[in-house]
């Protein structure tokens, strides 16, 4: 592969060619701050948070759509990159909700993680805000436009990860806004409820509604799993507070899906929590179901399961593993009905 | 190039079907054989919308047409396949203009599709149970298999017949050895030294003679020769074809033991259920579709008390046969010992990523494509197929072809569970050509008796150009709608998978 080399903050750095100046950055250890720019979409240059200064160039150029040249001489945090990052942030500030202390993104929200590194408290901007109405009319996205800082992210994903095309850019100067075409609210459009716009909004805008006002993020607990739905096994982060799950949250080093997931993967965990899961073995006498320890249910099984292999033989017993269960659950059943019920009568769904 | 046949991968699997979409938007050329108009469809470069029950032809005439052209991949299949006589002999009849009339593809997209996926340099082919889920089930798979082969589309990357398997772990149920003809990692229970080394190692004498398939078991338990049976996290009775047949055989049992999440509708005729615990509540690992052995980690304490493996292990030490695992690391550990495909795969070597088998050592990298130097068997046979239609066709008094699959929210049952999935779709709404609901006077939402030889179930329809004239096309998620109620009791000879997607029915407005 071909190398460039360049000069970032007095650091000679190679990177591959084509890299992105702030790509070239990035391997060098230098963090360039960015709101619009994400590693598995496609560039865009829109909210200009990544400005650096390049020797040569006359005005702040965004490193994130400019090509590493060899020989540039980028410095990344002088005093005019500092102030024009102020700028924008002080612009977005501007029109933004500042209810932090009750907005469920606090702790994971890059607006917020900025204006407290740029110290940036409140906007010399005095306008008009936006009043628009939150669309929380599906069980698992809130839309807070008020929020929305038109990185265009989530219409990227849209298009991108999921192939949808269901979100873009509508209307224009002061009104301008990321909505469904038609301008519908989510329920309404073609929406198939991936979520996967939620998992890139750097911001409140775009929020999973299972979690809402259940933990704050920095309280979660993240277990790294795979998917229970279907074959092609995706990753993600179960998100567990106080021993309880309360949301799943895209892990991007899932060498399978990366930050990508479908709605089941992605909403469909509440099953865990389901009222009609069973907690207690049950025995059916007289017809019906009692509920009884594991001691007797588990007794009873044995004596009767040993009574019928030996009054019929092995071969009058039959059990079915599954699909859905690990690994190793699978393999102890089928030891337990070869080694302990003497049979090789063991299927499963397979086919189904 | 992609060709997907018997497959709505943004349904059943979305995160594929986004990466499918995705390369066809990045330039990819894209073949979707289905009879249904699905999304990908609409993406696609060509769609064959074949009539249902109708693969083998199709695929016998895009082989005829590459023979004839010749252009298959000679020195593929004189150096690495047998019996390409045969192929030739049998593809001979399947003429472009009698697979078009028993397909309905048009011969002008057969002659297309036949040269494009000959002359792309690297073609995939993916299916699913759109393939398999036929009396030719099996049959179809070699199809598919001849047309890869035949073209020298196997065994390089970007290239390979890929089943997308439907359940999580589909494949690591097969791997475990949850089948009746063979020990985890398909090790045959017929072979005297397979037999003899997991008697060595387990401590007791194995049964030498293969058990019995799932259809099996429920003809022999409504035979009464199969008295007790142990059912773990599967529901036949909505999930397996010809429900009611199921359901007898469940009533004759004398003992029937279910470990579930939820009281199922097989859970119902149950003596024992034992209350099991989801994937969130126990460590463990799950092998997807691609072969990859990735880890499922416990994030809450199993609601019922224990794990399911610990319940299994305390049912075989009080039936005289203690084990002593101290976690599913260790279960793992042993099964792996005795799997050489699995050997070489630990939980530290998957801790950040899962690993695609055959891996058999420690230092082996894993296995992204199978075949790359030869086959299971050696040469690649090439078997000679002829069409088998469907085993039960529409007619006079049954006139709609039903058609069953999976629809993008739910999975099988798990997901009906799941509250906030559930509040948008509901109940199954079958899908009904126009033409067909005009004349039955049905629209959106109305809803309809459907009734087979076997079985009648109602449900609301939604009227779609989806499906062709002719056809309805139902999932099987809703237990309010048990769809496979109606489905033909027809299996595969070898497979014997349930022959879910064609029978004929009847409609009637209700
Ligand atoms: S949830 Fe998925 S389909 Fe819906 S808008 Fe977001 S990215 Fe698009
Ligand atoms: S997230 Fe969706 S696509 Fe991925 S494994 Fe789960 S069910 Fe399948
Ligand atoms: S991150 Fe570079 S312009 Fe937004």
């Amino acid at each position: 592969m071909d190398l460039v080399k360049l000069q970032i903050d007095g650091k000679e750095v190679e990177a591959p060619a084509g890299s992105t100046v702030l790509e070239a950055a990035e391997q060098a250890g230098i963090h360039i701050p960015r709101l619009c720019h994400d590693p598995e979409l496609s560039p865009w240059g829109g909210c200009r948070l990544c400005v650096v200064e390049i020797e040569g160039m006359r005005n702040l150029p965004a490193s994130c759509v400019t090509t590493a040249a060899p020989g540039m001489v980028v410095r990344t945090g002088t005093p005019a990159v500092i102030e024009a990052r102020r700028t924008i942030l002080e612009l977005l500030l501007a029109n933004h909700p500042l209810d932090c202390l009750t907005c469920e993104k606090t702790g994971d929200c890059k607006l917020a993680e900025y204006c407290y590194e740029y110290g940036v408290k409140e906007s010399s901007f005095a306008g008009e805000r936006h009043n628009y109405g939150i669309d929380d009319s599906n069980p698992f996205i809130v839309r807070d436009l008020n929020k929305c800082i038109l990185c265009g992210k989530c219409v990227r994903a849209c298009a991108e990860m999921t192939g949808k095309d269901n979100l873009d850019f509508a209307y224009r100067g002061f009104h301008a806004r990321v909505t469904t075409f038609g301008d519908t609210s989510y329920l309404e459009s073609d929406c198939v409820f991936c979520g996967n716009c939620v998992s890139v909004c750097p911001t409140g805008a775009l929020m999973e509604k299972q979690m809402k006002g259940k933990a704050r993020r920095w309280e979660l607990k993240r277990v790294k799993t795979t998917c229970p739905f279907c074959g092609t096994g995706c990753n993600f982060d179960l998100c567990v507070k106080d021993g309880k799950i309360v949301g799943v949250a895209s892990n991007p080093d899932s060498v399978v899906n990366g930050r990508a997931l479908c709605i089941k993967g992605r909403f469909g965990w509440d099953f865990v929590y389901s009222d009609k899961r069973l907690k207690t073995p049950l025995i059916r006498r007289n017809g019906k179901f009692v509920p009884v320890s594991w001691e007797e249910a588990l007794d009873l099984v044995a004596a009767r399961l040993k009574e019928i292999r030996e009054k019929y033989g092995p071969g009058s017993f039959a059990a079915l593993s599954s699909a859905r269960c690990t690994n190793e659950e699978n393999y102890l059943l089928q030891k337990f009905v070869r080694a302990v019920m003497g049979t090789n009568n063991v299927d499963h769904c397979a086919r189904t | 190039m992609l060709f997907l046949i018997g497959t709505n991968t943004t349904e059943a699997h979305p995160v594929i079907g986004y990466k499918i979409r995705q390369a066809a938007r990045r330039g990819a050329k894209l073949i979707v054989a289905d009879p249904r108009r699905i999304e990908l469809a609409e993406e696609a470069d060509y769609w064959l919308r074949l009539r249902p029950g109708t693969d083998i032809p199709l695929l016998n005439g895009l082989m005829h047409i590459i023979i004839k052209e010749e252009l298959y991949d000679k020195a593929f299949v004189a150096e690495r396949t047998e019996n390409f006589e045969a192929l030739r002999e049998t593809v001979e009849k399947y003429t472009p203009g009698y697979v078009s009339r028993l397909t309905g593809v048009p011969v002008e997209d057969l002659y297309a599709v036949a040269r494009l996926y000959a002359t792309t340099d690297k073609a995939m082919i993916f299916y699913t149970l759109g393939i398999t889920e036929h009396v030719c089930g099996t049959n179809n798979v070699m199809s598919i298999a001849n047309l890869a082969m035949l073209t020298g589309h196997i065994g390089r990357p970007g290239t390979g017949v890929n089943p997308l398997r439907g359940q999580n772990n589909v494949q690591g149920a097969c791997d475990m050895g949850a089948l009746p003809n063979v020990y985890p990692g398909y090790q045959r229970v017929t072979d005297p030294a397979v037999r003899a080394k997991f008697q060595e190692a387990w401590g007791v004498s194995l049964p030498a003679g293969v058990g019995l398939m799932i259809p099996e078991m429920f003809d022999k338990a409504n035979a009464g020769e199969v008295k007790a049976m142990y059912i773990l996290g599967e529901n036949p009775v909505l999930t397996d074809p010809n429900s009611n047949h199921i359901r007898s055989g469940l009533a004759r049992l004398e003992f029937l033991v279910v470990q579930e999440l939820f009281l199922t509708e097989t859970a119902e005729y149950a003596d024992v259920v034992l209350p099991a615990a989801s994937f969130a509540e126990t460590d463990g690992t799950f092998t997807n579709t691609e072969r990859r052995v990735q880890r499922v980690r416990k994030a809450i304490e199993p609601l019922p008390g224990r794990t399911n493996w610990q319940t299994i292990m305390a049912l075989c030490a009080k039936m005289g046969y203690p084990m002593h695992y101290r976690s599913p690391e260790e279960i793992f550990a042993e099964m792996a010992s005795l799997t050489p495909s699995y050997s070489g795969i630990n939980y530290s070597r998957i801790e950040k990523e899962g690993i695609q088998w055959p891996c058999p050592t420690c230092d082996h990298p894993g296995t992204p494509y199978l075949h790359a130097r030869s086959f299971t068997r050696g040469k690649g046979l090439f078997q000679a197929i002829d069409h088998i239609p469907p085993a039960e066709m529409p007619d006079r008094e049954y006139p709609f072809l039903l058609s069953t699959g999976r629809v993008l929210s739910h999975y099988n049952v798990t997901t009906l569970y799941s509250a906030g999935i559930q509040s948008l779709w509901s109940e199954e709404h079958a899908e009904v050509n126009p033409d067909d609901a005009a004349r039955l006077g049905v629209e959106t939402g109305s809803k309809v008796k459907v009734a087979s030889r076997r079985g009648k179930v109602v449900t609301r329809v939604q009227v779609t150009d989806r499906v062709p004239p002719g056809v309805i096309w139902m999932s099987f998620h809703y237990r309010e709608t048990p769809t496979n109620v109606l489905t033909s009791h027809a299996v595969d000879p070898v497979s014997k998978t349930g022959e879910y997607k064609v029978c004929a029915v009847k409609i009637e407005k209700i």
